[in-house]
């Protein structure tokens, strides 16, 4: 087969598989779903505010709920958690933009 | 005896106004009958490849006018000066010049790519001219495996692939053995014999003294030294 | 028709050329592709997990009320709910007992938290299933829990809560009020902090106000807030999602920048070469164009897929030591797609474009070049 027959073949192939995974995610949210609303009934129950990701300190657990002085624990030369504590932001009612 | 191609005053000068400035045709006129068999002849520096660019709409005058077939090309847009080039000319350069990492054939087939032939008509044409000129079981070689002689040849199935008027011929024994240089004129013969209209620039003997030859053209410092 | 054939011409020509240096254009291929997968594989997860949130967090409390001391969160006074319930449009409050509790045996950090409607047993708990995970626990089986006072208190797993609940409560015990101030010495009359509820949402912004009058060194955390943090959380903006960003980006001005700063000697003489056979220069910038499109269509198409697969498939593998941290506890990722034309299309613009004018650009001084030039070196 000629090179550009090739070429426009893996192309058409390959955009067809990126319409595939367009129908999957489409599918996949469908069928998590019920997960998700599993999920957000527990939270109504127990009245949770966030969601558990980082387990390994306060402010990355809660991050709702953090003080401004809960990453430095409970001296100035504490470390921050490191990667967790740089993938989170700090909230935005912590920097000062109340909603009230 | 129609005249092909006709060059009148041409004047071609490089780097116009630096001080490199070169002037390499000052003031020739010539015309080129079809058919024929034409040599330009004279010392490296004589202008005799410019002349041949200037004779094969590879470039454009500084001045004076260029014909072909009784038509006006000096001025015309790149777009249809490529385009009758294209049509009407086959070049064999001094050094070949065969594109590396690609096939025999595919070589063979780009001069004819921007056109947007059919390709399997192409491709076929190609085949045909490789096996006219017995390179036909190296086609699907890389040219880097192809001997001086196998280049030679697949470097003018490449100037056919068109199907041009003229072949223009740059030094085309320049890194040829005796031998070689004998099958070129050969070759040469026998596409006169077919009627395409040959213009060679050598300073070879073997080629300006070869019996096809019509007219042999002498240049010196940009200019016509004599004419038969 | 003649058009398409010789666009299938010269990309005939071009993936020749492009094979002929194998080595290089492979590699080229293979970063490209990495950068791609690296980028939209940041895309899928934070979107996802914005997206998680936003759903589930919808049924977080209207408002929680923390005491704040020194700056710190404190235990509030229990007798501060009944300031909050005389407030107008205030439907209820309760208090929330919860904390922290560290395992020393194998350093993890669990959330304690009790819930009065789930009535739970004395010496029974509820544990997340990442708990369960972690300390390789069946129901029915017994965790200690080192007390205030050095004490250990045997808790027996009265049930273990599903895996798909992880991403919400993963590390979570749930025990009696007994228990909790039995581990933890609450002092009577203190919870952790109050929950409020509202009749009208909208009023939410004016009852916080009032309660911090009321009681100043209270800090009211409204359900908006909630969603908003989250969506901050990974905004790209934020740390180390930058980083990666700023890698991936800087990986690919490092890929363009070989094509930018212009052809070889050897491209610029087969542009040469080409243009004497008789391509003009529009040919010879098509040419450059399927190159440098051809590179990036096929690394971006290959780096998205492969981007899902690993995002919503494996998942997150590749970025699980990142997200995991110093976390012990890890919770089951399942991760709800939100793919939007929106991103792929950003995303194309952002690399397949730019790239492939980065190829054509710099070509365009040799492609303009005399066709007689071939003929003069």
């Amino acid at each position: 087969m000629r090179k550009c027959h090739i070429f426009f073949l893996s192309v058409a192939v390959g955009c067809f598989w990126v319409g595939m995974m367009l129908v999957h995610s489409g599918f996949l949210e469908r069928s998590e779903e019920a997960r998700v609303s599993h999920r957000r009934e527990w939270v109504g129950k127990l009245g949770l505010s966030d969601l558990c990701l980082f387990t390994e300190a306060r402010y990355t657990r809660h991050p709702v709920t953090a003080d401004l002085h809960v990453p430095f624990q409970d001296y100035p030369l504490a470390f921050e958690h490191f990667p967790s504590g740089s993938i989170l932001s700090v909230p935005p009612h912590l920097r000062g933009k109340l909603l009230w | 005896m129609d005249e092909l191609i006709q060059i009148r005053e041409v004047r071609k000068v490089y780097n116009m106004g630096r001080p490199n400035e070169l002037v390499a045709i000052d003031g020739v006129s010539l015309a080129v009958d079809a058919h024929r068999a034409t040599v330009l002849k004279g010392p490296s520096g004589s202008g005799k490849t410019t002349l041949l660019s200037l004779l094969g709409c590879m470039a454009r005058p500084t001045s004076g006018r260029i014909s072909l077939m009784d038509r006006e090309i000096t001025s015309l847009p790149e777009r249809f000066l490529t385009d009758i080039r294209r049509r009407s000319f086959g070049f064999i350069f001094q050094q070949f010049n065969l594109i590396k990492g690609i096939t025999a054939l595919e070589n063979v087939m780009v001069p004819a790519y921007p056109t947007g032939e059919k390709y399997s008509s192409l491709k076929k044409r190609a085949a045909e001219l490789l096996d006219l000129f017995d390179v036909g079981r190296k086609a699907s070689a890389k040219v880097e495996w192809l001997s001086g002689g196998e280049a030679q040849r697949v470097a003018i199935a490449r100037a056919l692939v068109n199907d041009p008027m003229v072949i223009i011929a740059d030094e085309p024994t320049a890194h040829l053995d005796t031998r070689l240089s004998q099958e070129l004129m050969e070759i040469m013969r026998t596409l006169k014999a077919k009627g395409k209209t040959l213009i060679m620039a050598s300073h070879d003997p073997i080629v300006h003294e070869s019996a096809i030859v019509d007219r042999v053209v002498e240049m010196r410092d940009g200019k016509l030294v004599s004419r038969d | 028709m003649r058009w398409f054939e010789k666009q299938k011409n010269i990309v005939d020509f071009t993936l020749s050329a492009l094979w002929r240096r194998k080595g290089k254009n492979i590699t080229l291929v293979s970063v490209y592709t990495f950068v791609i997968f690296l980028v939209a594989s940041v895309v899928y997860l934070t979107s996802s997990i914005k997206y998680e949130a936003s759903r589930v967090l919808a049924e977080a409390p209207d408002m929680m009320v923390q005491r704040l001391v020194a700056g710190r969160h404190d235990y509030i006074p229990l007798a501060y709910m009944g300031a909050i319930r005389d407030i107008r449009g205030v439907q209820g409050v309760k208090s929330r007992l919860w904390g922290y509790y560290f395992d020393q045996t194998n350093s993890a950090n669990y959330t304690l938290m009790v819930n009065e409607e789930m009535n739970i047993e004395p010496g029974t708990i509820v544990i997340g299933s990442g708990v369960a995970r972690n300390l390789l626990v069946k129901e029915s089986g017994a965790i200690p829990f080192r007390a205030y006072d050095g004490s250990y208190a045997f808790l027996k797993i009265g049930r273990i809560l599903q895996e798909d609940l992880d991403l919400v409560a993963a590390d979570l015990i749930l025990l009696s009020r007994q228990d909790f101030r039995r581990i933890f010495l609450t002092p009577e009359g203190q919870a952790t902090d109050l929950v409020v509820e509202v009749r009208n949402a909208k009023e939410l912004a004016t009852i916080a106000r009032k309660i911090v009058t009321l009681l100043p060194d209270t800090r009211p955390i409204l359900r908006e807030e909630i969603l908003r943090t989250y969506d901050a959380v990974f905004e790209w903006r934020g740390g180390l999602t930058i980083l990666v960003l700023s890698g991936a980006f800087l990986a690919f001005i490092i890929l363009a920048w070989d094509k930018a700063t212009g052809l070889s000697a050897e491209e610029k003489r087969e542009i040469g070469v080409l243009k004497g056979l008789g391509w003009e220069t529009s040919d010879i910038l098509q040419m450059k164009f399927w190159e440098g499109g051809a590179v990036s269509l096929t690394s971006f198409l290959v780096g998205l897929l492969l981007a899902y697969l690993h995002i919503y498939f494996t998942p997150a593998v590749l970025f699980e030591p990142v997200l995991k941290g110093w976390s012990v506890l890890y919770p089951k990722f399942q991760l709800t797609p939100q793919l939007s034309a929106y991103h792929i299309s950003t995303l194309f613009f952002l690399t397949v474009v730019p790239y492939t004018v980065a190829t054509i650009v710099p070509s365009w001084r040799a492609a303009t070049v005399d066709p007689d030039l071939v003929m003069r070196t």
